[in-house]
């Protein structure tokens, strides 16, 4: 009623249905992989299957997280800024349930050959990494911990998504076997999405460090 | 043909399932039955095999409970052969395209009598069922029926020279029916090598069919390496090409990778993958981690192979 002046896309994205509705987005690929897992839709390994998709999920949440900035930059959708948060939340949650396959259900709660496997294995000491840097910044991303923190503090502290998205994307070429492209398709978004928030604000015609986020 | 190396892992024909047994009659029924359909030509190109394969168990697993057949479904979804792409469902979505009649294998290099084999000569060695554990280097595990013959038996009819210490050998690469050779995973064709006291060996055979059925394409079609103490990789398939000779040949991960995968590559838990430990594995469809074997569980057979060699250095 009151957005007269605003575009439906904008109407869109501040209704109060387009949160639930991206929480129950996030929650397809879950569902997908209970659907596969019962129905033997994961295969002859479901347990390597379930550690690959949820690894996958993880990666891809994640780079839609960091693209929400210079989407909403470059279509000038506001309104796109407070859906960050959330996807950023399940990225975690995915990576979350990478971790936790791996560890209870492939190693069978094995500590000492995870620990093995986490000082041994480079692909794993870089995955791990992520998941540590993913699990610190899903600590923080309460209202009430921008306070505590201070908003600059913050800011400074969840850059660290970037160092995430690298050692995710680095976590995925290093395991595949001879020489395989996808990994490096999600490298190259990765990479386009850093290069974009140096790129000219489109509305100022300059470079925008507000949007560097 | 009851082969002569008989050991531990050899279970005797009391101890287990007459399963060879009923599939050897059951493909000889089969092989009657497509015999008459094709008018007598007796082609194996059913799902059976058509021609009968000799009965004994020669080679199973010590224990039949431990070691349960793979489900052949498992077995014929779950592949590596990247010449059909590198996920592991794609060779079963994708190998429909590879021909395997007609088919050759050249066999040559250092031999007397350089010969090549068409696949109805292949197929006319005595067949025999070998239950084998097959180990992926990559930490899982299956338990297969195969139906074939020693490779020793192939190498005796093209008189090896004295010169020949090692056989190399190479899969197809046709773009036309190998959609994965598209990309540049591995430098193609796939070649893969044995030294020659190991291609001799008598639990090493060439196979033509697994599960008493023709070997399916993504399986390595018509007729590809099993070598049960090496990982997988070594069991190269689709073999078109056997050549003998003096040199170690190369061998295609070796060298794409040449510290993560050598010649030899004799599964060993002791000596892990820079990438991942080869300590355990799980048998595909079982939910717990087991311990690697050395040898896969071979070592009693082929251990005296290696003898005096730092299998750390040549692993």
């Amino acid at each position: 009623m009151a957005a007269t002046s605003k575009g439906p896309v904008a109407q869109a994205l501040s209704s109060r249905w387009a949160k639930p509705a991206v929480f129950v987005l996030g929650l397809v690929p879950l569902g997908w992989m209970v659907w596969l897992g019962l129905s033997g839709g994961l295969g002859a390994e479901p347990v390597a299957e379930a550690v690959r998709q949820s690894g996958l999920w993880a990666l891809r949440l994640l780079l839609v997280a960091l693209a929400v900035t210079p989407l909403r930059i470059l279509t000038g959708q506001a309104g796109l800024a407070r859906f960050r948060r959330m996807i950023g939340l399940f990225a975690f949650f995915y990576a979350l349930l990478h971790v936790s396959v791996y560890v209870g259900v492939d190693q069978f709660f094995d500590w000492a050959a995870v620990w093995k496997d986490i000082v041994k294995r480079p692909y794993i000491t870089v995955g791990m990494g992520a998941f540590v840097i993913l699990t610190a910044l899903a600590a923080t991303s309460t209202n009430g911990m921008v306070r505590r923190l201070g908003g600059r503090r913050w800011k400074a502290l969840h850059k660290a998504v970037f160092v995430a998205g690298a050692a995710g994307c680095v976590h995925y070429v290093m395991l595949v076997k001879g020489w395989q492209y996808p990994p490096f398709v999600y490298a190259a978004i990765f990479l386009g999405l850093i290069a974009l928030r140096y790129a000219k604000s489109p509305a100022t015609g300059r470079l925008s460090p507000s949007y560097r986020t | 043909m009851l082969i002569k190396v008989r050991s531990a892992s050899q279970a005797s024909e009391n101890e287990v399932t007459p399963r060879g047994l009923f599939l050897s009659r059951r493909s000889i029924m089969a092989g009657g039955a497509a015999a008459l359909a094709l008018g007598g030509t007796g082609a194996l190109s059913g799902p059976a095999l058509a021609a009968p394969f000799q009965a004994p168990l020669t080679v199973s697993p010590k224990d039949p409970k431990m070691d349960a057949q793979t489900p052949m479904k498992s077995a014929t979804s779950y592949n590596n052969f990247y010449e059909f792409g590198t996920d592991k469902t794609d060779p079963s979505e994708n190998a429909g395209t590879l021909r395997t009649r007609p088919w050759e294998i050249a066999v040559d290099g250092d031999v007397g009598k350089p010969t090549t084999f068409g696949i109805e000569d292949l197929l006319s060695f005595p067949l025999e069922e070998r239950v084998y554990r097959l180990r992926c280097v990559e930490g899982w595990s299956m338990v297969i029926p195969w139906v074939g013959f020693p490779l020793a038996e192939l190498l005796k009819r093209v008189d090896p020279t004295g010169n020949a210490k090692y056989v190399a050998f190479q899969t197809l690469a046709d773009r036309s029916q190998m959609p994965g050779l598209k990309y540049p995973v591995l430098q193609w064709p796939y070649v893969e090598g044995l030294r020659m006291d190991e291609a001799m060996h008598p639990l090493t055979i060439l196979a033509v069919g697994m599960y008493g059925e023709t070997l399916p394409n993504q399986n390595g079609a018509p007729v590809r390496l099993v070598v049960p103490w090496k990982y997988g990789f070594k069991s190269i398939k689709s073999i078109v090409r056997i050549t003998l000779t003096q040199d170690q040949p190369p061998t295609s991960w070796n060298r794409s990778q040449p510290r993560e995968y050598g010649f030899y590559s004799n599964v060993n838990p002791e000596v892990d993958h820079p990438r991942w430990s080869q300590a355990t594995e799980r048998r595909v469809g079982e939910f717990s981690r087991r311990k690697t074997l050395p040898f896969n569980g071979y070592g009693e057979e082929v251990a005296s192979l290696y003898a005096g060699m730092d299998l750390r250095k040549n692993y």
